[in-house]
């Protein structure tokens, strides 16, 4: 091994692959076998933190950062001046499987920029992955990056080896694509999303009678949105997540607040804040509508395109609609104890088992976890003491704001510092 | 009503569990269970000490699996964690799941219950952990070998999970803070203690305990973990909140930061 030439490259192609923000290790059934090495089984394992807080579960990086496209977003675009280099098959395979045996990661997670044509890229990426899973026994977690543009025979190989794949929409609109991407077209994006949701659907049926049946990209497929590129709203984002969800299966969309990396007239300046709390409340969007049982309408619609940034959605909701509430915790079904703001999915297991051995009161409910500054406004239980006035939105808003911290709160507080 | 009596046993969990038997059999009002390194005679009970029976302790075992696999996993992890006292508390718990009708161990309302519940969590959350924090390091005879120093004892959670994905690499996993540690030998797992002149953490001074070629997978590693940082996005906060300090000497990558 030539470990200064290594060193140089990993530098190089770990720095480049770092945009990508999907980091899951968890959702795959592959288990050890043969004793073999490794084992990816359901739950993922976020093995180390970097200092921005995201966590490390795969070993990240490009095989190549050499492009033959030049998206204005991407720091890998040919019109960028940046150090170049590539791979061999043969230096993935070794760095995967020596970080993987020190409990370093949870497998590969392997991208690439585009080099000669589509499909001679995805070969490479392929090569990878086979190599690792037939010749060095590997059951670890493989997400391999579909390559925009790559052909269908490519993308179902691709499934045998890789646990996760997934292509990046990242422009949510179509005229952001246009605008920002202008060699790439939407059917290159959604072609190999379309061929692997057929495999994946192909294959869970046909395994229910054959049970040896070659696995297909057993953890799904995800994508990603840049957030705060294009000039989209919240409603753009959420509306097309949403119909990634439901059109393609999407097992995650991601929203990655757009980190400015080159001076295009397009594109927010270098040094502009990352949108890291926009960010945040869309990743809370997104669990409303999976486990929350909310649509994506209630949230976001043409009265309300964007999401409040000091609350949160769910609470934006619920001062939007305040004739559901009160909810009376003891006797209320599952789907509308979810609703109410402070008390999350946890509490609600919680509380649907506690109340069948006694009526639950304040106590119990702070005891469990709910966070009652919040959840008070909306909900009554067995006590004699809940809210009694009639409190409008604004108020109960403020109230709640009042009494409680946000780690955001700096960035949209309208209050002026006295000190600065 | 009897004498209350106070319970020794060794320390282990099957030691516990016969004195959870025992209690039952002889219809004893107990006073406390201690464990026999740290036994604390009270001023109005009894002392009786409890040898480990392992088919009693099968028996307390199975009735508690009985009633619900949750409730035999919420003792076991429970009882992992340590804590002063966990024994007797325990002993309520399994009192109040026998009593009762089915279910009682889902009853989030009752102090006992939540306790128990919160504690099986948070060694549940440190078993993760140690998941994920352990770094193997090679030795030269071809051991992967690890130290670590989990907050309860959770070595004997964890054995599973290596076994299961390292089944061709001979490892072993050193618990430095109760001095024992867990080695596979490509077969199966059993328990080692050792004497460790030196604990290898993460220092910048190479040891030669250690093959050559590990120090420069530890500096790929480490070059990795800083160029996949965001610079831009940087949240010290939320970093220390996900990695604790405490266990930074061990992790390769925050070697320089220790």
């Amino acid at each position: 091994m030539n470990f200064d030439r290594i060193r140089e490259k990993l530098n190089i192609l770990a720095d480049a692959a770092k945009y990508d923000v999907s980091c899951a290790s968890s959702g795959s059934n592959r288990t050890n076998a043969n004793k073999g090495l490794g084992n990816a089984s359901k739950m993922g394992i976020c093995h180390s933190y970097t200092a921005d807080g995201r966590c490390v579960s795969l070993l990240k990086i490009l095989l190549t950062n050499h492009c033959i496209f030049d998206c204005a977003y991407c720091v890998t675009r040919k019109s960028n001046d940046v150090p170049r280099a590539a791979f061999k098959v043969q230096e993935v395979v070794d760095l995967t499987i020596n970080f993987y045996r020190r409990n370093y990661i949870e497998g590969l997670f392997l991208s690439s920029g585009i080099f000669k044509s589509p499909d001679h890229t995805m070969e490479r990426l392929i090569a990878v992955a086979k190599k690792l899973r037939e010749e060095e026994n590997f059951n670890g977690y493989i997400h391999l990056k579909s390559i925009p543009g790559a052909s269908d025979e490519l993308m179902y190989e691709a499934g045998l080896y890789a646990d996760r794949l997934s292509v990046n929409i990242e422009v949510p609109t179509v005229s952001g694509l246009k605008l920002l991407a202008p060699d790439k077209k939407h059917e290159d994006f959604t072609k190999p999303m379309e061929k692997v949701k057929n495999e994946i659907v192909r294959y869970t049926s046909e395994r229910k009678i054959i049970k040896s049946t070659p696995k297909y990209a057993p953890a799904g497929q995800s994508t990603q949105m840049i957030v705060g590129a294009s000039g989209e709203s919240d409603k753009d984002i959420m509306y097309s997540a949403t119909y990634y969800y439901k059109m393609y299966h999407m097992k995650r969309v991601y929203y990655s607040g757009y980190v400015p990396v080159t001076h295009d007239s397009r594109l927010p300046a270098i040094g502009t804040q990352v949108p890291m709390l926009r960010e945040n409340r869309l990743y809370q969007t997104d669990w409303l509508l999976r486990f929350y049982g909310f649509s994506v309408k209630e949230l976001l619609n043409k009265q309300h395109p964007n999401l409040d940034m000091d609350v949160d959605p769910k609470l934006s909701w619920a001062l939007r609609n305040l004739h559901h509430f009160p909810v009376d915790v003891n006797t209320a079904d599952k789907r509308l104890l979810a609703r109410i703001p402070g008390i999350g999915l946890r509490s609600v297991d919680k509380i649907i088992k506690a109340r069948k051995f006694r009526k639950l009161n304040w106590d119990h409910l702070k005891k469990m976890g709910v966070a009652l500054n919040r959840a008070q406004y909306f909900m009554v239980c067995d006590s004699r003491y809940w809210e009694r006035r009639d409190l409008d939105a604004d108020k109960i808003k403020g109230m709640i704001l009042q009494n409680s911290t946000g780690k955001f709160r700096d960035q949209y507080s309208t209050q002026l510092s006295l000190f600065n | 009503m009897n004498a209350s009596t106070t319970l020794v046993y060794d320390g282990s969990f099957n030691g516990f569990l016969t004195a959870v038997f025992v209690a039952f059999d002889e219809k004893i009002n107990v006073a406390d269970i201690q464990k026999n390194n740290q036994t604390q005679s009270g001023l109005f009970s009894e002392t009786e000490t409890v040898f480990t029976h392992v088919e009693k302790a099968k028996r307390v075992w199975n009735g508690i699996r009985n009633k619900s696999h949750n409730a035999i996993s919420h003792v076991y992890f429970a009882f992992l964690s340590e804590t002063e006292g966990i024994e007797l508390m325990l002993y309520n718990y399994i009192q109040k799941l026998m009593r009762d009708k089915n279910g009682k161990y889902l009853d989030y309302s009752d102090s006992t219950v939540l306790h128990i519940a919160q504690l099986a969590k948070k060694v549940g959350r440190e078993k993760h952990r140690m998941e994920a924090f352990v770094r193997f390091q090679l030795t030269k005879d071809g051991i992967y070998f690890a130290n670590i120093e989990p907050d309860f004892d959770v070595l004997p959670l964890i054995s599973k999970h290596f076994r299961n994905r390292y089944a061709d690499q001979k490892w072993l996993i050193y618990d430095v803070k109760r001095k024992y540690g867990i080695y596979y030998d490509l077969d199966h797992v059993e328990m080692v203690s050792l004497n460790l002149k030196d604990i290898h953490h993460n220092r910048t001074v190479k040891s030669d305990a250690f093959a050559n070629v590990e120090y420069e997978y530890q500096t790929l590693w480490n070059d990795y973990f800083r160029s996949t940082n965001i610079a831009s996005r940087i949240n010290p906060k939320l970093h220390v909140q996900h990695v604790p300090k405490r266990y930074w000497k061990y992790l390769s990558e925050k070697k320089e930061a220790v």
